[in-house]
């Protein structure tokens, strides 16, 4: 059905709590994928569990075809978190030499949220982790709503998606947006990608 | 052809605009609501004028639908698995009509309850009304098998049902579209009024042809593309899967004998075939065990493997891993457990809650602030983002049935002694089921306190416009509500002191008494003020 130059597999669990743009992240991915030909699956989470509980969508980018829209149990390459606690979650799906790119800010709206310093013990034990404060790192570059592809610049090389293939599909995605979201979001992806160096 | 990304209920919404059609019916309902949206953003939809506004509920949409199918145009019904219920007279009845344009109802079923209260399989009420059932696995299936299905609604003369799972509607995948859409059908008086009006002398007669009609159907299924036989001489295990499971066994890689269901009644005559090579069948079905019941039959085989034997969960959604594991413990003599990390043990649940400076909430907690002056208060809840006021920190109501059963609850534990009986209800939930109990409570005086808690929108389902907004006062004083037990209130924590009062003196009235707190869901508010923002 496609041209593909090279084979290429990656499961992507995207997570976080409910309204922190996850979805988003996961359209500019599902864009960057269609635009290098590649078969997409991405089930996603609609309804009653948007409203602040956590939320997750899984996303298969792969140069063969796709059978299961769901990831398997210890089959994710790549688990991307808006939400240090919600990466913890999925565990269970990432493979042993799985990547966590992380937002290291808590979210907390429960009144048992555990204490963030064993949350950070937990992601340490793992052997690919990014954790970065994306949310302080987008207000201290003035691209407040940018924060979720700060994350997805992190993730890039974990990915295996071209650098300027996110770019032109973040270009494609928030085009109708104006120049300024566009270039905002650009921004974020540099600084991503740098914070994950 | 073009490709685009979609999700399955995209794909199932161009695919019927693709078809020529003229308009699609419905209420929102998780997994389904994305179809009837796609619909009303479309350009060509909008050209067309093709009709895509929301219906008050599942019910008046299928009528609605047979309706423009009486006039020979092409109609599409959506609902979520529970909305089949609201809409089960029309629709069963339809097997007995018949159409005359196309008519294909879109059932999205809610395995595993993500976004629902019971996980009952929409299958089943297409067999029972003797309609034929299309379960797509795919994305591209779903957009292709629109077209097949409108066409073989009008050649067969009787509606179509389309079964989908919430793992296939919410789903993307590339998707090849055509370049152009049908042309719509032209208004035609075709429709033969021996068969729509369902008098029992022309309704027998529709029931013995419909009834002769199936061994056509089941044929057809035999010789669908979509139903798919794969033998390899004589096997040890052979699989039925149907739906979306089909990409589960693919997923696990085993090669073995299959025959793929998409296309239904279940034709009996694969089904053999397979039986005949196989020592053993497994059935992987999303859902209910509708296909497994009727290959055991009453005779229980020991061959007939799936969720009733207890090789695949009996209960929820399958997964890649509930399936492999089922195939991997037939096929192979040591199956190998993988060893899979655990969660963490400190991460904590985090379940979905009212949002913050929701109108539900001040709702709440005027309501607990005078519950708490009684021994037994009951609150009847209803279906919508209030339900979550079961959860901490409110505590406040007592039951969640199904739309509208507010009302009638409270009115029967009334009947029953109860007092205080509170109902909660949303506006759109009210205008979809409610407004009938209301007029049984108004006709019998009972002693019941009712709030419509009204946001202006559909919110639970993502902001769908509301039946009733505006409405609401008119329509409680119709219904023949006392105009002095009928009050509207703002939920603001501001105007706490005087809602606590008005709730507190309409428990004590003997009667009805209906408050109405009005005011705007947060979400649509802040999307709305975004929108202005982003015009001005």
């Amino acid at each position: 059905m496609f041209n593909v130059q090279r084979k290429m597999k990656c499961d992507i669990i995207l997570c976080g709590v409910g309204g922190q743009g996850i979805l988003s992240i996961a359209t500019i991915i599902g864009e960057a994928a269609m635009n290098e030909n590649l078969y997409i699956k991405q089930a996603e989470v609609h309804g009653m569990s948007q409203r602040g509980g956590d939320v997750q969508s899984n996303l298969r980018i792969s140069s063969d075809p796709i059978a299961s829209d769901l990831i398997s149990l210890g089959g994710a390459d790549v688990i991307i978190s808006m939400e240090p606690m919600e990466a913890l979650r999925y565990l269970p799906y990432l493979n042993k030499e799985g990547w966590v790119i992380t937002s290291s800010a808590p979210f907390i709206n429960i009144p048992n949220y555990p204490n963030i310093e064993d949350i950070k013990a937990e992601l340490a034990k793992l052997p690919h982790v990014v954790a970065i404060d994306i949310e302080q790192l987008a207000k201290d570059n003035q691209i407040p709503r940018s924060a979720n592809v700060i994350l997805l610049g992190a993730a890039q090389k974990a990915l295996g998606i071209d650098y300027a293939t996110l770019e032109n599909a973040i270009r494609s995605v928030f085009g109708r947006k104006g120049d300024a979201v566009v270039e905002a979001n650009i921004k974020a992806l540099a600084l991503g990608r740098e914070a994950q160096k | 052809m073009e490709k685009k990304l979609l999700l399955g209920d995209e794909a199932i919404a161009l695919g019927a605009l693709h078809a020529g059609l003229s308009g699609v019916y419905a209420y929102p309902g998780t997994p389904s609501t994305e179809i009837t949206e796609f619909i009303q953003l479309n350009p060509l939809a909008k050209e067309r004028n093709v009709h895509s506004r929301w219906c008050t509920n599942e019910k008046t949409a299928m009528e609605a639908a047979l309706g423009m199918s009486f006039m020979g145009k092409r109609a599409l019904v959506c609902m979520k698995h529970v909305g089949m219920n609201v809409c089960a007279d029309p629709f069963v009845n339809s097997g007995m009509t018949g159409v005359n344009g196309g008519v294909v109802v879109l059932v999205a079923d809610d395995p595993s309850m993500h976004s629902s209260q019971d996980e009952q399989d929409s299958r089943f009420y297409g067999k029972f009304a003797m309609i034929p059932t299309f379960e797509p696995s795919s994305q591209q299936e779903a957009y292709d098998m629109m077209e097949v299905a409108f066409d073989y609604s009008e050649k067969q003369c009787l509606p179509v049902l389309m079964r989908v799972t919430t793992r296939m509607a919410h789903s993307r995948a590339v998707v090849k579209v055509k370049d152009e859409a049908r042309k719509e059908n032209e208004m035609n008086y075709n429709a033969v009024a021996a068969n729509w009006v369902l008098l029992p002398a022309n309704a027998r007669k529709r029931n013995d042809k419909v009834t002769a009609q199936q061994a056509q159907l089941e044929e057809d299924a035999a010789n669908s593309p979509y139903n798919r036989l794969k033998l390899s001489g004589k096997a040890p295990l052979g699989i039925i899967a149907s739906g979306i499971a089909y990409n589960y066994v693919k997923e696990s890689g085993v090669d073995v004998p299959i025959l793929k269901i998409s296309q239904y009644p279940l034709p009996k005559k694969l089904v053999r075939q397979l039986l005949d090579s196989c020592e053993k069948v497994m059935v992987v079905e999303e859902g209910q065990p509708f296909i497994e019941e009727q290959v055991r039959g009453v005779f229980e085989s020991q061959n007939i493997l799936g969720r009733l034997t207890g090789e695949l969960p009996r209960t929820g959604e399958l997964t890649p891993d509930s399936v492999a594991a089922a195939l991997n413990a037939q096929l192979s003599e040591n199956p190998k457990k993988l060893e899979i990390p655990e969660i963490p043990a400190l991460v904590a649940a985090r379940p979905p809650q009212l949002c913050q400076g929701c109108g539900h909430r001040d709702v709440y907690t005027a309501l607990n602030e005078v519950l708490k002056e009684y021994e037994n208060p009951r609150v009847f809840g209803d279906i919508g983002c209030y339900t979550l006021g079961f959860l901490p920190p409110y505590r406040a109501i007592h039951s969640c049935v199904d739309m509208g059963a507010s009302i009638t609850m409270a009115k029967g534990a009334s009947d029953a002694g109860q007092w205080p009986a509170v109902a909660i209800i949303g506006d759109s939930t009210f205008t979809h089921s409610g407004m009938t109990g209301l007029l049984d409570a108004v006709n019998e005086k009972a002693n019941i306190t009712v709030i419509i808690s009204d946001n202006f929108t559909t919110a639970m389902t993502g902001g769908q416009d509301s039946a009733g907004t505006n409405k609401f006062e008119a329509i409680c004083l119709g219904l023949g509500v006392e105009p002095e037990h009928l009050h509207v209130v703002v939920p603001l924590p501001k105007n706490m002191p005087e809602i606590i009062r008005i709730i507190r003196e309409e428990i004590n009235y003997k009667g009805v008494s209906v408050i109405i707190p009005q005011r705007e869901c947060i979400q649509t508010f802040k999307r709305h003020a975004k929108e202005r923002k982003q015009n001005s």
